[in-house]
């Protein structure tokens, strides 16, 4: 992915720039808002990643304006205001996704991936299939080998979002935030229980794991080891 | 309530230090009074004395110089004509056997006549022709070579009078200052007792956590606008030091948060690279371990943006039951991995105007800290979450079956940081309560802890209607 990153602090810029170089992306800096915008309309980005506060030109206008003048690159934006408020704000100026700084690099990873690939994927699908593993979203069945699964309302939109996503690192912040729509911290990683549970209702009988877990990070849906 | 207030408000009003005081002053006023219109009558029927005295030496005087020229009969004579006279003064003349010979005194007080000279002191008497009407006066006594005695006297009944008019009008005159001065007392004690309520209503908010809130200077310039004003300086160095400690709380958690965050993707990259297991193993360990303390940091960083306000929270229309169902499905499987019941009692929505997110955050750490310290000493541990409205509140109620809290130590869980021994050994930072209350008092509630005996309640209280800040216990009139 070729990745833009509008962000004032070199420092930090520098340290993202080759973190996603490592991770196999392109990534080009901009210092400040005017820079920035100027750089997004001059060519195609598969994702912008940023800052909230900026010189010259504020994060949040930037990607308002890109957004009425019909760019629909996905914007991640990075800020230092974690309330849940300056989340709700961000989204509302076009943002596609919100991390508070200071971040886990793996967690921006994940979602800088989540956001590049969902461009490129475009349509909206019907169904998954990661291996034999069948999820069909309309009539919400899910089968594997052939088999029916029996699952729980919440169960099958975590599957549904993991098979989604099948290839990407999903994490844990990521699952409460889409799949149950809190961005709240749980004190304890509830979400790995849920993960578990699922888990064994589609690998107990089967053969081959699906469901991977990304040391560090969270979980992979993926064919194989 | 409406009858018990004016009855407090006697109350409190008689507990003012200036109605104290201002009834020292009347007692003491009435006492010096009192005892000046005692000296001014006193003396003033003195010398009303005093001159019937003189008056009667004088008279004497010219009895005797008529005795000494005309005799006995002329003496007797000359009585009896002073004595028809109007307005005259007490005469009389016995011969020696005390039959009265002339005068205008019918009736005497028994051994008046026995003693001559000066009458010690007023004796009583009627009048000839009328009988039964008692008197008072004093008199001189002489008694001639003959035995026959002289009695010469003044009526003492306009002295008496005086006197008794002077002291009904000086009661008649405290009676009425007592009254004006208490209803001044009342006046101006109430209006005291007024600007004191408003002070002290505005204290109680400023105690409730609000240090925003100032008191009342209306401006006059008088002692209490002095105190406030002095007070509202006091509050704003105060605020301004609260702020400072802040801020540095919170630059530190930031500025540890970078590093920290910055160690943890460090790990994360040297983990996947890394290729023995080993190494894995103790780079995950490291993970972990920054992970918690980043945890840490955004819970302190959280509690106190939420604490300082700074920050106004969207508030929506929320439903509280719903949220509350959400949490128990978020942590079922996690009860049911610890072995635990966790129910969450349904019905109609209940709705709140609240921050969607602080809420769940809310009631997820009420859930955690209920699975974790709530176990059950003997059978199923049970956690249940409950919501229910009351008149103009709405509380949500998490209770577990565990070993409680001891009473008096309900006060300090809420503090930052404050772990009890027992739950030492469990992870957590010892800020998930804290967190609890801010949320709380940002929505205008409170936290409570409640015996559930076995276990713990612990209950989030909001108001159904959204106030800002701090609860406002009783506004001021």
């Amino acid at each position: 992915m070729r990745i833009l990153i509008i962000e004032d602090d070199r420092e930090a810029a520098t340290y993202l720039a080759k973190a996603l170089k490592e991770a196999g992306h392109v990534a080009d800096h901009a210092v400040d808002g005017e820079e920035g915008q100027h750089m997004a309309e001059g060519r195609d980005y598969d994702l912008w990643i940023v800052d909230r506060m900026l010189p010259k030109r504020d994060g949040l206008t930037v990607i308002s304006d890109l957004r009425k003048s019909g760019a629909r690159t996905p914007a991640l934006i990075l800020s230092a205001l974690g309330q849940v408020d300056d989340r709700v704000e961000g989204l509302k100026a076009g943002g596609d996704d919100y991390l508070t700084k200071p971040y886990a690099m793996s967690e921006l990873l994940a979602r800088a991936e989540v956001l590049g690939r969902r461009r490129a994927s475009g349509e909206v699908e019907t169904s998954y299939q990661v291996g034999d593993l069948e999820l069909d979203r309309l009539s919400h069945e899910v089968r594997r080998a052939g088999k029916p699964i029996v699952l729980q309302p919440r169960e099958f939109r975590l599957l549904e979002y993991l098979m989604k996503h099948a290839g990407q690192v999903v994490t844990r912040t990521m699952l409460l935030e889409n799949v149950w729509d809190y961005h709240f911290d749980p004190q304890t990683n509830v979400i790995d229980v849920h993960v578990s549970r699922l888990r064994s209702k589609i690998e107990r009988e089967f053969d081959g794991p699906l469901l991977h877990t990304v040391r560090g990070s969270g979980y992979i849906m993926r064919d194989g080891g | 309530m409406a009858a018990d207030r004016p009855v407090r408000r006697l109350k409190s009003l008689l507990k003012m230090t200036a109605v104290r005081l201002s009834a020292v002053y009347f007692l003491i006023f009435t006492f010096g009074a009192v005892a000046l219109v005692w000296y001014v009558t006193n003396t003033a029927s003195d010398l009303i004395a005093q001159q019937a005295r003189t008056g009667i030496e004088e008279e004497k005087a010219e009895l005797a110089q008529i005795y000494r020229v005309t005799g006995i009969v002329g003496l007797v004579r000359s009585i009896d004509r002073r004595a028809r006279q109007p307005g005259a003064g007490l005469y009389l003349a016995t011969d020696a056997t005390g039959r009265i010979i002339a005068g205008n005194v019918e009736n005497l007080q028994a051994g008046v006549l026995d003693e001559t000279g000066s009458t010690p002191d007023t004796f009583g008497y009627s009048r000839y022709g009328e009988t039964g009407v008692y008197h008072k006066a004093i008199a001189d006594v002489v008694s001639l070579p003959n035995g026959m005695r002289v009695l010469v006297g003044r009526d003492q009944s306009d002295a008496q009078r005086f006197r008794e008019v002077v002291r009904s009008a000086l009661i008649l005159a405290l009676a009425a200052m007592g009254a004006l001065a208490l209803i001044a007392w009342f006046v101006i004690g109430r209006r005291a007792l007024m600007r004191l309520d408003r002070m002290s209503a505005a204290s109680s908010r400023i105690l409730a956590g609000d240090l925003g809130e100032r008191l009342p200077v209306l401006g006059a310039g008088d002692e209490f606008d002095r105190l406030s004003e002095n007070l509202n300086t006091l509050l704003a160095r105060i605020a301004l030091l609260q702020e400072g400690l802040r801020q540095v709380s919170d630059n530190i958690a930031h500025d540890l948060k970078t590093p920290l965050a910055r160690l943890r993707s460090k790990a994360e990259a040297a983990q996947r690279a890394a290729h023995s297991e080993e190494t894995r193993d103790h780079l995950e360990g490291i993970i972990t371990d920054a992970d918690v303390m980043i945890r840490t940091f955004d819970a302190l960083l959280m509690i106190s943006r939420v604490e300082a306000g700074s920050h106004p929270i969207q508030k929506t229309k929320i439903d509280l039951r719903a949220i509350a169902s959400d949490v128990a499905e978020l942590y079922e499987p996690l009860a049911e991995e610890a072995d635990a019941e966790l129910c969450c009692e349904g019905g109609p929505p209940v709705e709140i105007e609240a921050s969607r997110e602080l809420v769940a955050q809310a009631i997820s750490n009420l859930v955690d800290n209920a699975l974790k310290y709530g176990r059950a000493e003997s059978g199923r541990t049970r956690v249940g979450i409950r919501v229910e409205e009351t008149e103009g509140l709405v509380r949500l109620a998490v209770s577990d079956s565990g070993p409680g809290i001891p009473k008096d130590k309900h006060s300090r869980v809420l503090e930052r940081f404050y772990r009890l021994d027992e739950s030492r050994t469990q992870p957590g930072s010892g800020l998930g309560l804290s967190l609890v209350q801010a949320i709380a008092r940002v929505h205008g509630g409170r936290l409570l802890l409640e015996d559930a005996a076995p276990g713990l309640t612990v209950v989030l209280e909001f108001p159904k209607r959204a106030r800002d800040g701090v609860t406002h216990d009783e506004t001021a009139q």
